[in-house]
């Protein structure tokens, strides 16, 4: 008997592991992410990262969940933005007081009205249809946003102090840190929802209108009615981002809300993987990373993303998270290993590769706009005169060798990944 | 016996092309009906607008008794008719288990539903579990829909059709495309699953159709010429014309 109920008992806490490890991981992580990284930089990056976070969250709520391709997600984000600006001056004028942290509640109203008002006609259909209003809305707001400018602050946007509000337990939000802890919360009060979200049945017919709108009206459900539902759960939590942002920087602009940060948004999804309920968040940390990182080193970094998105598209449309998602199987028969050596072998070539192709690109940038008669550069820490032979013959040669060692070294990798991916012998005798 | 279904000079024109001229048909409650026909008779533009997926040039359908013309899909199947596809029309990135809870989900009234849990509601998940065992599904439960074979795609369609209990029961060439064996397992399985329930059948098969149907429509042209019981179809003079392509001999 008690040995029963030891295995029962095991049996439970290896479920709950499994249930709530991963979101007490999360939370761990959130708290103590910035003892490691406490530089202004990296909170600023961090904080950065959480709102974006749940901005391509929400995004795929459309995109990968629900199967609508939207090219105007900024509006809500950037309306929730606007409120939230709004509101923070209102609790400076003492119009309205409530405390700062729950701001961001407004922003996600905000942004849910928006979406019922444009979901109620943009969702009959989706794909082309769909785009093309998301499009053309997104437009007509970023355009609004110069024309109604008690709202929208004309060009120079909205700002706000943060500090005015009545303080919560001695926070003022004076403090970038202190905003850490509170788009922390966030994040992990929507990520759970979020999540929650695509387990219930509204979720789960999300997924099957994405699937096949057809024949989910012949199961009894309205498509045009899942998809709004969805489209106004994902408006909710974009403007919640928004107004997550609003609080971080003091300032919302037409920037905000017009559609290049539509576009990052999918670059963000996309990037990150819009198949898996992680993407959007490795997306976003990747996204970030790049942008506030890789522009201290290079300007031209938005080509990077730009080439980064491209060979997602092209080569891995699963995205980052489906390249560690191929690697499952192979891991869980415990041949990760045979991998180790041909991937070495190919990505050695491969940075090569890499290298040559971004130091052509540099040299390239730096003679076209450095100022005249400046022809020395830096790359990678090594000084050289652009206008001398030298520097395009190693670039030449890093390409060519590179590329042709790559070519080369791709048969043996192949050849390894089917190797590991191979199923048991056990498997193919049809024992378990 | 009343009426499950019943049709009142149904029309259907695409463009200056009448392709349902005038159908008139009552379906009783718990029969199983097959329609026959020759390709191009307009058998499946006949479901598609009872079902609710084309809309009427004219005519009126009702099912028990209420009038559903024109209604959109979800409202007829809430109704109580359900059908399944001639070409499989599935959800081919979730789970088998996922297709059939999705198809549950109306009947077991979560609606539109975002405060409950799909993996909580053990009632839901028991009876999925009842319907996968049903159509045979069971080991195959975790893979992707759309990896499945034919047969068993085809099985799955007829699964999303029934599991929702719907009275009227509406398959499309549930059979087309099959072997031998996998043609006597869908018989088996149509015959479970239609148990009490009135079953509307569209098939090419003859074999099938006068094994399973207690009567026959011959549906030639977008017009019906003849409904009854398979002998006397079989024995029919002008179904064994316009059907096997006998030529008719006018005087």
């Amino acid at each position: 008997m008690s040995d029963i109920a030891k295995v029962q008992n095991a049996v439970m806490s290896a479920s709950f592991l499994k249930r709530f490890g991963p979101w007490l991981l999360l939370a761990l992580g959130l708290i103590v992410l910035p003892f490691f990284f406490s530089s202004n930089i990296a909170v600023y990056t961090m904080n950065l990262m959480g709102i974006f976070i749940i901005f391509a969250l929400s995004y795929n709520m459309l995109l990968g969940q629900g199967g609508m391709l939207s090219f105007g997600h900024a509006v809500y984000f950037g309306l929730g933005g606007f409120m939230s600006v709004h509101f923070m001056n209102y609790i400076e004028a003492d119009i309205f007081v409530v405390p700062v942290v729950i701001v961001p509640i407004f922003g996600g109203l905000i942004g849910l009205l928006f979406a019922v008002i444009v979901g109620s006609f943009s969702t009959r259909r989706a794909g082309t249809v769909f785009a093309m209003i998301s499009l053309g809305i997104g437009e007509l707001i970023a355009s609004c946003s110069l024309i109604f400018v008690a709202f929208f602050g004309g060009e120079e946007g909205i700002s706000a102090d943060r500090t005015m509000g009545p303080e919560v337990m001695g926070v003022d939000f004076a403090q970038d840190i202190e905003v850490y802890y509170l788009i922390a919360v966030w994040a992990f009060i929507t990520i759970a929802l979020m999540y929650l979200f695509s387990r219930t049945p509204m979720g789960r017919m999300a997924n099957a209108v994405r699937d096949n709108d057809e024949r989910i009206e012949f199961i009894g459900y309205s498509q045009r009615k899942v998809r709004f539902i969805s489209f106004c759960a994902s408006g909710f939590f974009a403007g919640i981002a928004g107004g997550l942002f609003a609080i971080n920087f003091e300032i919302v602009t037409e920037e905000n809300l017009n559609a290049l940060t539509s576009g990052v948004v999918l670059l963000m999804a996309y990037i990150g993987g819009v198949g898996f309920f992680v993407g959007p968040i490795v997306g976003a940390v990747v996204f970030t990373l790049l942008q506030t990182l890789l522009s201290n080193y290079t300007e031209i970094w938005q080509l990077y993303v730009g080439v980064l998105f491209v060979s997602t598209v092209m080569y891995a449309p699963q995205g980052l998270t489906g390249l560690i998602a191929m690697h499952i199987p192979a891991f869980k028969m415990k041949r990760l290993r045979v991998l180790a050596v041909p991937y070495v072998r190919a990505g050695i070539p491969t940075l090569l590769l890499l290298a040559g192709i971004s130091g052509f690109l540099e040299t390239i940038h730096h003679v076209r706009s450095a100022a005249v008669g400046e022809t020395t550069m830096s790359l990678l820490g090594i000084e050289f005169d652009t206008h001398t032979i030298m520097p395009w013959i190693i670039i030449a040669v890093l390409v060519v060798v590179g590329g042709y060692l790559t070519k080369t070294q791709m048969p043996q990798l192949r050849e390894a990944w089917d190797e590991a991916n191979a199923p048991l012998k056990s498997d193919e005798g049809g024992a378990s | 016996m009343s009426s499950a279904i019943k049709l009142d000079e149904l029309r259907k024109s695409f463009g200056p092309t009448e392709i349902i001229r005038g159908v008139n048909l009552d379906i009783k409650k718990g029969e199983r009906h097959a329609i026959i026909g020759p390709n191009g008779a307009g058998k499946s533009t006949l479901f598609h607008l009872i079902s609710g997926r084309y809309n009427l040039s004219g005519g009126h359908v009702s099912l028990n008794g209420e009038e559903i013309s024109n209604l959109p899909p979800y409202e007829i199947y809430r109704k109580g008719l359900s059908r399944s596809f001639q070409v499989t029309n599935i959800f081919p990135i979730l789970s088998v288990f996922e297709n059939v809870r999705c198809s549950l989900m109306w009947s077991e009234d979560y609606k539109y539903s975002f405060w409950h849990l799909v993996d909580r509601e053990r009632k839901l998940n028991d009876r999925a579990a009842e319907v996968l065992e049903e159509i045979g599904l069971t080991s195959r439960q975790h893979v992707p829909a759309g990896v499945l074979t034919y047969a068993e795609q085809r099985a799955l369609e007829i699964g999303l059709a029934a599991a929702g209990g719907a009275d009227v029961i509406m398959l499309d060439e549930p059979t087309a495309g099959m072997s031998h064996s996998e043609t006597d397992q869908a018989i088996e399985l149509i015959r479970r699953i239609t148990v009490g329930k009135t079953l509307v059948m569209v098939e090419h098969d003859m074999g099938v159709v006068f094994d399973l149907a207690d009567r026959i429509s011959v549906l030639v042209y977008g017009e019906i010429i003849a409904t009854d019981t398979p002998e006397n179809i079989r024995n029919n003079k002008a179904v064994q014309e316009a059907y096997l392509g006998v030529e008719a001999e006018h005087a």
